[in-house]
């Protein structure tokens, strides 16, 4: 385990006994029973699904409502106490860690899924419902939620909002940005402001675009309304299996040149393939330096006529093997493996660095090369997973804690396969947010003036500093913190509940 | 020191005239109009402008100045349309790049070269990228491909202070920062002067077919409406018009794809429909906008036909003859009426529309109107979240230069 943050560097600083005195308050205010302040139970609350940032919050307080929700924060903003809002912890970039002198607000027991309207193709739901429970709802009713995070079994919609959250199916339906239609907020202060509803573009300034994605930087999301799609008349998924990346690269292009908008292109390079081989027997082609997974949704005209062009691209880029799912089951058999190729990875290496960067599509295959010769060069092992369409890399760089040096050297590549994303005109954070891990990569993506506009937004919202401080945007004094990694899976991982993407 | 002269001498290069009667903005007459022809060209002619605590409008082709409610003071118009170049298309990245004073339909021409689009329409003809951005606007395909905001993933802007500044970048899954893309998408040029813009492209389709069918009233569109939004052929637009108050309802889909697969789709949907006929041309009146006087209203996607009733109504209860087009798919609809409407009565309409929307689950804003009708309408109505707003407002421009009074709230 790393040494905690020094978050203490840029919160805003409470009187002495502040904290004391606002549990007080809380327990007359909201009930004793929702505030947590036992030593080791705060403890479970110290990080996100990035462990390596660890800061225990002095109190948590298990909210029940939006009422809750603005008597927390307009007491902690009256007491000037920084708060952290928590879903169901899934992040991947410490987005999440509490601060040691703060409250953390957790909702992940405002798990109501408020409204199943099918007729105005809306969910509302409050923050901690997961994710795939809005699809379960919605499926007898031919519908669906489009944004499919790998943890969403777990993950809240809370939690897709402030990170704005992707998934394998990005390509063709988009972000949660693009699913949102509705927010409550309870700003800084503790007032609570309905953003939109149902219908579309609530006139102003578009606070849900900016509100999506903010890391809990600009306030606490109570209640969201989603849009729910109509499921489509058919899915196709194809595997093909290549020699190498390049192959399967060359596929991916021709296939958008040619104007596919696949639902899916994801690509798994032969270290990905063998982890995933190892966990769970997913029987991919002997031999396939890469596989690519193609997955065609919407008419069943179009996805036929879709099928066959996409099995040809693949061929003329040199597939030696070709399946088709001919059912659910054997679309699940393809993509078990490709959704467990992250927690796969423990079985190969003992640890490993989770990265997420996104380069232009079409400079792919170079990226892929330059990560190689950089592995080499290091002789850090490094296995690709990634949403090819959209140019999201998952390198996941291999390394032994135990041995001297492997974690600097393992930190020293990851650091590396960012700048190299950087280089091609890419960005640090594709889907897994910047929180504490990529604060120190944002100067690289953003000039000062950049970011100075940035906080032009969080002073517009958070004029006291108070809500999730240190996040997402950069502080001149912070800096230094130590790359992450992963020791063993994230326990969501272990129990099974969670895929890591 | 004049204000041109300090242009002149601080930025020759945007070409500072005195402004003409045609550079009014919305009615108001600015002192000096600006050509700039990079962003450093618009800093500067920002950063003096805010030394000289100078009021600025940007412009593109002019074509929606008089959108909004008009700007208490408009000195300096900046006109962007000597930047109107398409900087980069990135075909394999499906990804392109342009200055805000490009025409949008000339940015669609030249991405139809690579076989891609911006599926943006063409609501109001010359529109530029800059105040596609400004406004939002955007019309049938947005069902299918998402708004404005949905498509534009990156912008270049300058600051009220001068600064250039860069949110989001060109590649299309992005979480890197705040998403200020998204704030300036229809904030009216109020926050920052949009100077470049990347968007994320689609595939031209090969084939288009519009499927219409007509019907009596709502009570006979209704059903028909609930079975196209719950339609598996995947439209890309659906549309409602109508033309008189009490006249029959025009229901036109827009299919799109491969040859033969489009047909099919086509006759699929024409089913639903029910004695439907199909084209490859769009209905007359597709994607434009009814008017001179234009409300741009909101409903729940199974209201409709609710706000259909409403408008009949009203019509009735005003003497007015509002014209209803807009996209059922997206529940989004723009209420046009003629220039004779006496002001209080448009004004009436109005307000009474807007608590009908808001029943309907939407909101009503006036989009256009001539000066004399305009000033007897409250055009934004009533805005949840207005505070947080003036605070952005307040954070991006606190001397509240850049097209003051022209927003939500007098922003």
């Amino acid at each position: 385990m790393t040494a905690p943050v020094r978050a203490a560097a840029t919160a805003p600083v409470a009187a002495p006994g502040a904290v004391a005195r606002l549990t007080e308050r809380l327990a007359s205010l909201v009930g004793a029973d929702k505030l947590i302040t036992d030593p080791v139970e705060l403890a479970t609350y110290e990080c996100d699904g990035l462990m390596q940032y660890r800061v225990v919050p002095a109190l948590a307080v298990a909210v029940r409502t939006a009422d809750d929700v603005r008597t927390v924060v307009r007491e902690c903003a009256a007491a000037h106490v920084p708060f952290v809002a928590r879903g169901a912890g899934t992040g991947l970039s410490g987005g999440a860690v509490p601060q040691a002198a703060g409250v953390l607000v957790v909702l992940a027991k405002m798990r109501q899924l408020i409204e199943l309207d099918v007729p105005n193709q809306r969910a509302v739901l409050e923050p901690g419902v997961a994710n795939l429970d809005i699809t379960r709802a919605a499926a007898g009713h031919g519908h669906y939620y489009a944004p499919d995070p790998s943890s969403q079994q777990v993950c809240s919609i809370g939690g897709n909002v402030a990170e704005n959250s992707g998934g394998a199916h990005c390509l063709k339906y988009g972000f949660t940005t693009n699913h949102v239609t509705g927010l409550d907020l309870v700003t800084p202060q503790g007032e609570l402001v309905e953003l939109g509803g149902k219908a579309a573009d609530p006139p102003g300034y578009d606070l849900i675009g900016a509100l999506v994605g903010s890391e809990g930087t600009l306030g606490i999301v109570t209640r969201v309304t989603v849009r729910l799609l109509r499921a489509p008349e058919a899915v196709q998924t194809v595997l093909a299996a290549f020699d190498g990346t390049a192959g399967a690269g060359a596929a991916v292009s021709s296939i958008i040149a040619a104007g596919l908008v696949p639902a899916a292109l994801e690509i798994m390079d032969a270290l990905a393939i063998a982890a995933a081989e190892a966990t769970v027997k997913c029987d991919y082609p002997p031999g396939a330096g890469a596989v690519l997974i193609v997955e065609l949704d919407g008419p069943a005209v179009d996805v036929a006529a879709g099928l066959e062009e996409v099995e040809r691209h693949c061929t003329d880029a040199g597939a030696f093997e070709i399946r088709r799912a001919a059912d659910a089951v054997e679309r699940a058999r393809i993509w078990v493996g490709r959704k467990s190729a992250f927690a796969a990875v423990g079985r190969i290496s003992p640890d490993y660095i989770v990265q997420d960067g996104v380069v232009p599509r079409t400079a792919l295959e170079e990226v892929l090369s330059e990560i190689g010769a950089l592995s080499a060069a290091a002789g850090v092992r490094v296995a690709n997973v990634f949403h090819a369409g959209d140019g999201n890399l998952h390198p996941l760089v291999l390394f032994d804690a135990r041995v001297d040096g492997e974690l600097a050297r393992a930190e020293e590549v990851s650091g590396r396969i960012l700048d190299l994303c950087l280089a091609h005109g890419g960005s640090i954070t594709g889907e897994h947010g910047v929180g504490l891990d990529k604060l120190k990569a944002m100067p690289k993506m953003f000039g000062p003036d950049d970011l100075a506009t940035m906080m032009l937004l969080k002073r517009a919202f958070d004029p006291q500093g108070l809500c999730n401080p240190g996040k997402v945007v950069p502080m001149p004094r912070l800096c230094g913190e130590p790359a992450g990694h992963h020791s063993g899976a994230h326990p969501l991982v272990e129990s099974g509940l969670a895929e890591l993407f | 020191m004049e204000l041109i002269d300090g242009l002149v001498r601080s930025c020759p290069g945007s070409g500072p005239r005195p402004a003409g009667v045609g550079d009014a903005v919305d009615g108001v007459a600015p002192e000096v109009v600006v050509s700039p022809r990079s962003n450093e060209e618009v800093a500067s002619v920002m950063t003096l402008a805010a030394r000289r605590h100078c009021t600025v409008v940007a412009r593109g082709a002019g074509t929606k100045l008089e959108w909004g409610a008009p700007p208490s003071s408009a000195q300096v118009v900046v006109d962007l349309s000597a930047m109107s170049t398409v900087l980069e298309h990135a075909r394999g990245d499906l990804v392109a790049r342009v200055q805000a004073g490009a025409a949008l339909a000339a940015l669609n021409r030249q991405l139809a070269g690579g076989g891609q689009w911006l599926p943006v329409d063409e609501v109001v003809p010359g529109s530029t990228i800059g105040g596609v951005i400004a406004t939002g606007i955007c019309g049938p395909a947005r069902y299918f491909y998402g708004a404005v905001r949905d498509l534009l993933i990156g912008v270049t802007v300058v600051r009220a202070d001068g600064a250039i500044v860069r949110s989001g970048s060109r590649v299309v899954k992005n979480v890197a920062g705040y998403d200020l893309a998204k704030l300036f998408t229809g904030s009216y040029g109020t926050l920052g002067i949009v100077t470049e813009a990347i968007f994320r492209l689609r595939p031209l389709p090969p084939h288009r077919l519009y499927i219409t069918a007509v019907y009596a009233d709502e009570a006979a569109l209704k059903p028909v409406l609930a079975r196209v939004l719950g339609s598996q052929m995947a439209p890309t637009a659906i549309e409602l018009e109508r033309a008189r108050p009490d006249g029959s309802i025009e229901l036109s889909v827009l299919v799109e794809g491969g040859a033969g697969a489009v047909d099919e789709r086509a006759g699929a949907v024409a089913q639903v429909l029910g004695g439907a006929d199909a084209s490859d041309r769009p209905p007359a009146t597709w994607g434009s906008l009814p008017g001179p006087v234009t409300f741009k209203v909101t409903t729940e996607l199974s209201r409709a036909t609710g706000l259909l009733g409403l408008v009949r109504r009203l019509a009735v209860a005003y003497g007015l003859a509002p014209v209803l087009r807009g996209s059922a798919g997206a529940g989004v609809f723009f209420i046009g009426l003629g220039e004779d409407g006496a002001p209080a009565a448009v004004a009436g309409l109005l307000g009474e529309l807007r608590d009908g929307c808001g029943r309907l689950g939407g909101n009503a804003v006036v989009v256009r109107a001539p000066a004399t009708t305009k000033a007897a309408l409250d055009v934004w109505g009533p805005v949840p979240g207005l505070d947080l707003m003036r605070r952005v407002k307040g954070e991006f421009d606190p001397d509240r230069r850049l097209a003051p009074g022209r927003f939500v709230g007098g922003i």
